[in-house]
């Protein structure tokens, strides 16, 4: 879609794109330019001289154990959480999408989690699911050693996993809760006069219609699961136990500035903007489709 | 819908209680929590009656973790972006909408790039160059010649340097600097009638004038949806905050969080734990409550 009326003077037209432009050279291109510079040099942390080495850096993160735990860790992550949140969420969607009283309420209420700061409900979720206090000690008393995420791995797994799909439920359902109202009262009323019962109306009708919304947030929440993870990690176990919630993204915060290996975080910072950058365009290619068949 | 379905409803409001409780449940327990003294909050298990010590614990982790003038960080950073947001988005996209240049397609790719790659995962070289703000352009100068060259001819060495950690500027830039919300104006932008720029350009309106007079009153909307959006969005920032206020003075209340967690082998003080975490929770809760649905309308405008 073109303007057919449009202001003349060039100059100007550039003069308002300025702004825009100069932040973003500033801040997003130059700083990932010198994420890839780094990633192929030796660099000295603070300053300092630094020698070009080719891709050993990716060569050395790639033989390194921690970081294939990292990888893995972060796919164990993104998967368990995301599908959480995706089933949960649209449950609920659907549910609240039947006109039943009082499904206002939970439109409202449903959405909240998603304005709360990853690392407030991340603390918030460290004392609800704390093994010394509250009521995951009650069950520990009468199971001991149930419940440890400060000295088990999976313990401390899961607590990350609950804490990041309670928020993105609330995410999720925002969306969800979008497509199913889209999807015209005629059609599902036609098929229940013609006396398809609800959870038929669901699979047949609502759930092929909602399928674009369902990849869109799936590519979302990974990618969320990839970045918006850290506040959690580093309130609710700083990547441990034993590197257990070590993820991607936390690995290369504590490799960079704890470590000052500027070199091996920039190229981890490549190989996981490589992630994002391939979950990005399957979403952009995806939601062109989407475009034309609306 | 005409059908009876009673069994159906049952279960329907049996499953969205449970959702409901699910969602609120953490809230609550933070807020009872945090009326708690410290033996009632270690309780095994805890009491979900409020105690007696809400205001005392609100007051003890305001001032252990000096949330005020935390807050108000948050608040200049929050509205800083929001703001910055609102406004370069706009420029751009009637830059790209209503103008016609050679390399506006270009700026487009360049702006829808920036979409792809969020800052966590370019935070190290970010953090340089907030650093010094001006070592980009150093550069530039250095390989181009331009630095040798004012150096032969005035004597002048250039070493441009404008640090900006622990300051408001710093915080809020680097946030800024993604195309969220350029599309949604272009979107927008690209709806408004021909008819009405032909009738502005008539009565002899630039530009400007069309842009300040005519564009950003009808994006009303538009401006509300985005604002609820990216101040949400940067109130809850974490990581970046972190590391470039070195020193108290620019902290945000997000980060402050981390001061609170009971540390290990003293007094577990979750109360004031929980107090703190209240605090810093609500101000996002109200902004969600009230702008509800700016919030919700911008959230998928700007995704999609």
């Amino acid at each position: 879609m073109e303007k057919r009326v449009t202001f003349g003077r060039w100059t100007i037209g550039i003069l308002f794109a300025v702004p825009q432009l100069l932040l973003i050279f500033t801040f997003f291109y130059w700083p990932a330019g010198q994420a890839v510079y780094w990633s192929l040099t030796l660099q000295q942390p603070w300053g300092g001289g630094n020698i070009w080495v080719g891709l050993d850096n990716f060569r050395s993160i790639l033989a390194n154990a921690d970081y294939w735990n990292s990888i893995t860790a972060s796919l164990v992550f993104a998967g368990i959480s995301t599908g959480l949140a995706m089933v949960i969420a649209l449950v609920l969607a659907t549910l609240t999408d039947r006109q039943l009283a009082g499904s206002r309420l939970y439109r409202v209420v449903l959405i909240w989690p998603y304005g709360i700061a990853a690392p407030a409900l991340a603390l918030a979720f460290r004392f609800i699911l704390a093994p010394e206090a509250g009521f995951m000690a009650a069950v520990n008393k009468f199971w001991p050693g149930f419940w440890d995420p400060g000295l088990n791995g999976a313990d401390a797994m899961a607590s990350v996993i609950i804490a990041f799909s309670w928020k993105y439920v609330g995410y999720n359902f925002i969306f969800f809760l979008a497509a199913l109202q889209a999807i015209p009262r005629s059609l599902i009323e036609a098929a229940a006069m013609d006396g398809s019962g609800v959870v038929r109306r669901f699979w047949d009708i609502q759930f092929p219609l909602i399928t674009p919304t369902i990849f869109f947030l799936l590519v979302i929440n990974i990618t969320e699961s990839f970045q918006d993870s850290f506040g959690i990690v580093d309130i609710m176990t700083a990547g441990g136990p034993a590197n257990a919630t070590n993820l991607m993204v936390y690995k290369i915060y504590s490799d960079g500035f704890r470590g000052l290996d500027y070199s091996g975080a920039a190229a981890q910072s490549i190989i996981l903007m490589l992630l994002i950058i391939v979950l990005t365009i399957v979403q952009f290619r995806f939601i062109e489709r989407r475009v034309h068949y609306r | 819908m005409v059908e009876r379905t009673p069994i159906l409803n049952f279960f329907t409001h049996l499953i969205l209680f449970v959702g409901f409780v699910f969602c609120v449940a953490p809230f609550v327990i933070v807020a009872i929590a945090a009326s708690h003294n410290l033996k009632d909050v270690n309780d095994v298990p805890m009491s979900l009656l409020p105690g007696s010590d809400f205001w005392v614990n609100i007051k003890t982790a305001w001032t252990t973790a000096g949330l005020g003038p935390k807050l108000f960080n948050s608040f200049i950073m929050a509205a800083g972006v929001a703001a910055g947001k609102v406004i370069i988005s706009a420029l751009t996209a009637f830059s790209i909408v209503y103008f016609r240049y050679p390399g506006r397609t270009l700026i487009f790719w360049l702006i829808f790039v920036t979409l792809m790659l969020p800052l966590e995962v370019r935070i190290v070289p970010t953090y340089a160059v907030v650093a010094n703000v001006l070592s980009p352009y150093q550069a530039i100068m250095d390989v181009t010649g331009l630095s040798w060259l004012i150096e032969k001819v005035s004597g002048v060495q250039v070493s441009l340097s404008l640090g900006l950690l622990n300051s408001y500027t710093g915080l809020i830039m680097p946030l800024i600097a993604t195309a969220t919300g350029t599309f949604l104006y272009r979107q927008f932008f690209l709806t408004v009638p021909d008819e009405l720029t032909e009738a502005a350009r008539m009565d002899g309106a630039g530009a400007l004038r069309f842009f300040i007079d005519i564009l950003l009153p009808l994006s009303r909307n538009n401006m509300a949806a985005l604002g609820t959006i990216m101040f949400l969005w940067a109130w809850n920032q974490y990581l970046w905050p972190l590391l470039i206020t070195t020193d108290q003075s620019h902290a945000t209340a997000v980060t402050e969080l981390k001061q609170l967690i009971p540390n290990v082998g003293g007094a577990p003080e979750w109360h004031i734990a929980m107090a703190g975490t209240l605090i810093v929770m609500l101000p996002p809760l109200i902004v969600v409550v009230l702008m509800q649905r700016w919030f919700v309308r911008g959230l998928i405008a700007t995704e999609k």
